[in-house]
């Protein structure tokens, strides 16, 4: 391996890079517009979920309870009619719909602990569960507070549960989607960029033509991981500093350096993955089919998305052999939690490791899979 | 319309010009080509030969000028498009319009579909070309396994398939040895006896070709500088060939360029030899490729290595290279076995692969650059090598160019440059001339002399021109693998007792081949028992053609199992992994606790904690510090902290509070641990309070009373399940079609459709009905496993969900067209196709968030794309029971969407290039 040729080559794969327009509208587009809208528009807690309302009291309590669900967890109610409430849950329309029963407030007023109906769509996985105990507090408190204007709702409890929230006190869905979206976009283009490029050079037969010259495949692939690489980890970084912290302005708490390496480290993992997925497949029509499940699952199941705990154990025993996995627990440590070296130094190493076991897989593969083809 | 042209013109031009971005390809051009005759364009590379052609046919689009092609007017769409059925035309390149994994019938049946034959016409049709041209035995063959000869013998017999007025044939032959080509020309001859109004237009790089056409065109720099009959030609500029005649017709500046190429004799050769090979054998599976091939080049030799398309040649030199191990026997470069690693060895040879192998994408002088560097030379002497390589290769004027914008012979010139850059003392070339003019080939055989005479420099080559073999010092004929014979060229053709090299070689190869493979057009009724195909309806043959493309989509996919498994496990095992992975229950939170009340009440209210599934208590931590360094490092998230007097206090009523940290780095999880958190510590204080304290009336004033709908049990799998359906075929059809046009574009086999009658509507849906087909059936797979695997069966219509999963598919798959038509290269599709669908299938269709509650863009972004359409339809129908009459504004959207879809692909595909 000569140090000189991991150069040259690389900078060969900048200006590949540079020659393809559309190529580079794409990473634009997925470290910016994605990053943005995917944290602007997607939450999974209880936000902005759509509420209606069938009213059959109309009394003042009922339309207290009602404007007492509030942004950002809940969008104001909507009053609907009876007939419609299956209507709107079947489309989709609405979340939750409260039905008020008639004389509702009369019968609180008697004591007769009347009944409110509480519709809710539980396929919306994500909201129903937490969205319904919001509302069934809400309408308690407010009951409570009608009954007895100036009587605290908190008081009568048996403790009062200070709750904080750490490294986020809002719970606030962009902080955490557009940090995910970005390491989303450094999987996806880490293994498509490297992965593509092998088998483009591949069919053009210009690696081939590389192997005659004093070339090794060390040099090749280091060429594509560290050429690929550093455009991605700039665009990640551009992205932290503009898009997710300007823009969306969200507070980075750690260690940007350590995040810069950890990101690293990530990218010679992935980009490996991407060059050992080029030399186990033939076409790029075959690349393009094994990429799709690959970067989903590293996608949804790294723990950027759900919660790695719900996971079975045998899935969670699998998905530690993705680099995504770790990645995204020290983007979390890192980024939210402030973690400094002592803390990363682990999963940077897992990071390593796992980088150059796809990277030596590749390495076996290389010669065979170029001059195979023909 | 006016008549301009006589009816014994076939081809008219008035004042044609082309132009590629700035440079221009041809400079106004006014001319008429004879009817009825052999035409041959003759000239250098890049003179515009090759963009004449392709406007005659129809394939690039007139910019300016008049031109009338069989007295239709090419710039009028509709006379076009009449037009079209009576040309054929085969581009550049061997096999270029064949597909490689079709065998031979399967190809001719294609073009046959595509210009409406009828199943028995085509058959006939197939037997008599297959027959003449002596591919009968090879019927089953994959065309891509032929050897350049035969491809190209396929190439014209799919031309001929439709009996056209005009053939079309752009360089035919470069690349095809010499038997072959005898043969090919022997056939198109017999084929014009048989119908003499078919007119034959030819580009082509062979002079000796050329002698025997009707009429020549020669051209320059984007003009013909003479037209007329050979004999014309030659008594014109008083040549003995047409070599000659050619150059002497060139203006002045370039003839003085020009010198005959004059063979100097060998040195001695002494000392060990340069490429010695003993036995070399190759086999790739059971096909031997190279049988035990033994010869021995001395140092300064220029050895030639001659022989048939697929004999062996091109894979001897890649094991000579260390490309290629080999099966048995060995080959050694001055005297060392070609070893993968060996540096030094490497930095002896220069290598040029048959097909251009360098950056595309890189300049011409970048790509030198880049090629000194990696060979380690030094700068200063690098730039002066280099400046001399393009002044010895006529390079500095496209120094700044790309390569892909050059024509074939330029490029080879750059190859050549590039493999001698270092100074090598081994050459080995692969068909180094293929496709380059004769007078640039005199130049570069100049460099080849001077290189081996006066630096000793070893050359290997391969070349199918016998006036490049005849400059060699030796030349091995290889056939089929073996070779056949080694000597002086003067030697072998003594030894055949033939007047010519060519004809010894064609003598060699004969006996080899045992019999004459070449079969005959006998039979005088050739065209009067061919069948007339064109009266056939118009709309039939758009049904035809659409059928045509669909079959041979099909047929590639089933030639590509692997592909084809992908795609059908790749979803079903994506459907396991998610319906068990992806799951919004919060379990097993890991929580610690610092009690400093240690109070029975504070244990049994911790107990109630342990004793519910979704918490799991931790060794306490000894003190807030490292509690919340736990909480940092992710080890905990969640932590207790209980006051002290927390006992005595509950149960007097004083309120104690109790602190509760959580990671909030996660929100939804956060909010759920929150949630959890406040229902069992309530429930399990208030019972601890209520055995003591009767006072408290904790009673809620108003019962609220929660109705789950559609997934009673809170079961992630009734939400994740549909939603992987909607998922996948959302991603793996559009990534199926994202290539498909765009791999035609980069290998050219595009140039079929815009040569033949086929319609950009009737391309697009052919080449998408198979993949339609594909995720139908994976749609019916993931219903399978979502009912017996997952147990989540469709409550509402089967039929319903069916029907939008049939919409749907057709939209995806259309989406991955709208791509492919757009983009220029298959990185760029597959990019595309990755990037631009999994952000809305996953982020924006429902899948996490519910539509309901998305913001901004992504609530756009959402819409306008199918997937969170079909979300509602396939959770409505597993988990809601839909039916028709809630679904149909869904099921209209998505219809919506496949129109839309196919309007825009084929917005972006042009039947004809700019």
């Amino acid at each position: 391996m000569q140090w000189r040729h991991v150069w040259q080559l690389g900078v060969k794969e900048l200006f590949s890079l540079k020659a393809d327009p559309v190529l580079l509208g794409l990473i634009f587009y997925i470290f910016s517009v994605a990053v943005y809208t995917v944290a602007t528009g997607v939450n999974f807690e209880v936000r902005n979920a759509a509420v209606a309302v069938v009213d059959e009291d109309d009394s003042p309590l009922s339309r207290q309870i009602a404007s007492a669900l509030l942004a950002p967890q809940f969008q104001s109610a909507v009053k609907i009619s009876a007939r419609q409430l299956d209507r709107v849950l079947e489309q989709g329309e609405f979340v939750f719909v409260l039905v008020f029963p008639p004389d509702f407030e009369r019968d609180l007023l008697q004591g007769k602990r009347p009944q409110v109906q509480l519709n809710v769509d539980a396929s919306a996985m994500t909201q129903a569960g937490n969205g319904a105990t919001y509302i069934q507090q809400i309408i308690q408190a407010e009951s409570l507070a009608y009954l007895a204007p100036g009587l605290d709702f908190a008081a009568g409890l048996p403790v009062r549960l200070e709750v904080r929230k750490l490294f986020n006190p809002n719970a606030d869905s962009a902080w955490f989607n557009s940090v995910m979206q970005v390491i989303n976009s450094v999987t996806m283009l880490g293994i498509i960029l490297t992965g593509a490029a092998l088998i483009r050079e591949r069919e053009h037969g210009t690696i081939e033509h590389l192997l005659v010259m004093p070339v090794t495949p060390a040099d090749i692939m280091l060429a594509k991981v560290w050429a690929n690489g550093l455009v991605i980890l700039v665009a990640t970084l551009l992205s932290l500093a503009l898009v997710v912290h300007q823009m969306l302005g969200v507070p980075i708490q750690g260690s940007v350096l350590l995040f810069t390496l950890a990101t690293a480290l990530y990218l010679f993992s992935v980009t490996s993955l991407g060059i050992m997925l080029g030399t186990l497949t033939r076409t790029m029509a075959q690349f393009g089919l094994l990429v799709i499940p690959v970067v989903v699952v590293m996608y949804l199941l790294s723990g950027g998305t759900t919660p790695q705990e719900s996971m079975p154990d045998w899935l969670r025993w699998i998905m530690q052999l993705s680099p995504s996995t770790h990645y995204v627990s020290l983007a979390q440590d890192i980024l939210y939690r402030g973690a400094g070296w002592q803390l990363a130094w682990p999963l940077l190493l897992v990071l390593l490791a796992i980088g150059m076991v796809f990277f030596g897989i590749a390495l076996s593969r290389f010669r065979k899979a170029i001059v195979s083809m023909g | 319309m006016s008549q301009l042209t006589s009816s014994s013109d076939v081809v008219y031009l008035q004042n044609v010009a082309h132009r590629f971005g700035e440079q221009p390809a041809l400079t106004p051009l006014s001319l008429s080509i004879p009817a009825g005759c052999m035409v041959g364009i003759i000239g250098p590379d890049g003179v515009g030969k090759s963009t004449l052609l392709a406007l005659i046919c129809g394939v690039k689009r007139l910019q300016q000028g008049r031109l009338q092609v069989l007295g239709e007017d090419m710039a009028t769409p509709r006379a076009r498009r009449q037009l079209l059925p009576r040309i054929a035309y085969m581009p550049q390149g061997l096999g270029k319009n064949l597909y490689p994994t079709l065998s031979v019938q399967e190809n001719l049946r294609f073009f046959a579909q595509l210009f409406g034959l009828s199943h028995k016409a085509s058959e006939q049709r197939i037997n008599r070309l297959t027959e003449a041209t002596g591919l009968a035995p090879f019927l089953d063959r994959p065309a891509g396994k032929l050897s350049g000869g035969m491809k190209q013998k396929l190439g014209l017999c799919c031309a001929l398939i439709h009996d056209p007025d005009l053939l079309v044939l752009d360089e035919p032959t470069t690349g095809v040895d010499p038997l072959s080509r005898r043969q090919f020309w022997q056939l198109i001859d017999e084929i014009r006896a048989a119908r003499p109004t078919m007119s034959v237009l030819v580009a082509t790089a062979y002079m000796e070709e050329a002698q025997r056409f009707d009429w020549l065109m020669a051209m320059d720099d984007g003009q013909v500088i003479a037209t007329g009959s050979p004999a014309q030609l030659l008594a014109k500029t008083a040549s003995q060939d047409l070599e000659q005649a050619f150059i002497a017709l060139l203006p002045d500046s370039k003839r003085q360029h020009h010198q005959a190429v004059e063979v100097t004799p060998p040195g001695n050769f002494d000392g060990p030899p340069a490429i010695e090979a003993n036995e070399l054998t190759r086999r790739f599976g059971d096909f031997v490729a190279v049988d035990k091939v033994s010869f021995r080049i001395e140092q300064g030799e220029i050895f030639g290595f001659l022989g048939s398309n697929g004999c062996g040649k091109t894979t001897t030199m890649k094991m000579l290279t260390g490309l290629l191990p080999f099966s048995s026997g060995e080959a050694r470069l001055f005297g060392r076995l070609p070893d993968a690693g060996d540096m030094q060895t490497r930095k002896q040879v220069g290598y040029m692969s048959q097909s251009f192998s360098l950056y595309a994408e890189l300049s011409v002088l970048h790509n030198l650059t880049l090629h000194a560097r990696l060979y380690g030379l030094d700068e200063a002497y690098a730039k002066q090598r280099i400046a001399q390589l393009l002044v010895d290769f006529e390079l500095s004027q496209v120094k700044h160019s790309l390569p892909q914008s050059l024509p074939l012979g330029i490029r080879q010139r750059l190859q050549l440059a590039v493999a001698v850059l270092h100074e090598p003392q081994v050459l080995i070339l692969d068909e180094p001339t293929s496709g380059v003019d004769p007078v640039a080939r005199d130049q570069f055989w100049r460099q080849l002399l001077r290189l081996s005479r006066e630096q000793g420099v070893t050359i290997f080559i391969s070349t199918h021109f016998m006036n490049e073999a005849l400059r060699c010092d030796r030349i091995s004929l290889m056939h089929a693998g073996k070779v056949l014979a080694v000597g002086s060229p003067a030697e072998l053709t003594a030894h055949r007792n033939a007047i010519s090299l060519e004809q010894a070689f064609i003598a060699y190869l004969e006996e080899a081949a045992n019999t004459q493979t070449q079969g005959r057009v006998q039979d005088a009724n050739w065209e009067s028992e061919v069948p007339q195909v064109k009266t056939v309806s118009p709309q039939r043959n758009a049904l035809k053609r659409w059928w045509a493309y669909a079959w041979r989509e099909s047929l590639e996919i089933r030639r590509d199992p692997i592909r084809l498994m992908f795609a059908l496990l790749g979803p079903l095992l994506l459907m396991l992994t998610f319906g068990y992975g992806i799951s919004f229950d919060v379990d097993n939170l890991r929580y610690g606790v610092l009690d400093y009340d240690q109070s029975r009440e504070s244990r049994v209210m911790l107990e109630g904690l342990d004793g519910s599934n979704y918490f799991a208590r931790q060794p306490a931590p000894t003190d807030i510090n490292e509690g919340l360094n736990q909480l940092r490092t992710g080890e905990l998230s969640l932590l207790l902290e209980i006051p002290p007097a927390f006992g005595r206090q509950l149960m007097s009523g004083q309120q104690p509070q109790i602190g509760a940290l959580i990671d909030g780095a996660m929100p939804f999880k956060a909010e759920t641990s929150a949630g959890y958190l406040n229902a069992v510590l309530l429930g399990e204080l208030t019972r601890l309070q209520a055995g003591q304290l009767q006072s408290a009336d904790l009673s809620m004033p108003v019962e609220v009373q929660s109705r789950f709908h559609f997934n009673q049990a809170f079961e992630s799998r009734f939400a994740i399940v549909p939603g992987v359906v909607m998922l996948m075929l959302a991603l793996i059809p559009a990534m199926m079609t994202a290539l498909g046009i765009v791999r035609e574009k980069e290998t050219g086999s595009i140039a079929n459709f815009q040569s033949t009658p086929t319609r950009r509507l009737e391309f697009l849906l052919g080449k998408q009905a198979p993949y339609v087909l594909i995720a139908f059936i994976s749609y019916l797979l993931l219903m399978l496993m979502a009912l017996l695997v997952f147990q989540v069966p469709v409550k509402g219509s089967f039929w319903v969900l069916s029907l939008g999963a049939l919409l749907y598919v057709t939209a995806t798959t259309g989406f991955g067209l709208v791509l492919s038509s757009f983009t220029q290269t298959q990185v760029a599709a597959l990019f595309a196709a990755a990037v631009l669908s999994i952000l809305p299938a996953v982020n924006f269709s429902g899948l996490l968030t519910p539509v309901s509650s998305l913001e901004g863009a992504g609530r756009y972004l959402g819409l306008a794309f199918p997937s969170a359409w079909f979300q509602q339809i396939s959770i409505g129908s597993f988990t809601k029971a839909l039916s028709f009459t809630q679904l149909w504004p869904n099921l209209l959207a998505l219809a919506g969407f496949v129109v839309l879809f196919t309007w825009l692909a084929w917005l972006g595909l042009h039947k004809q290039e700019r």
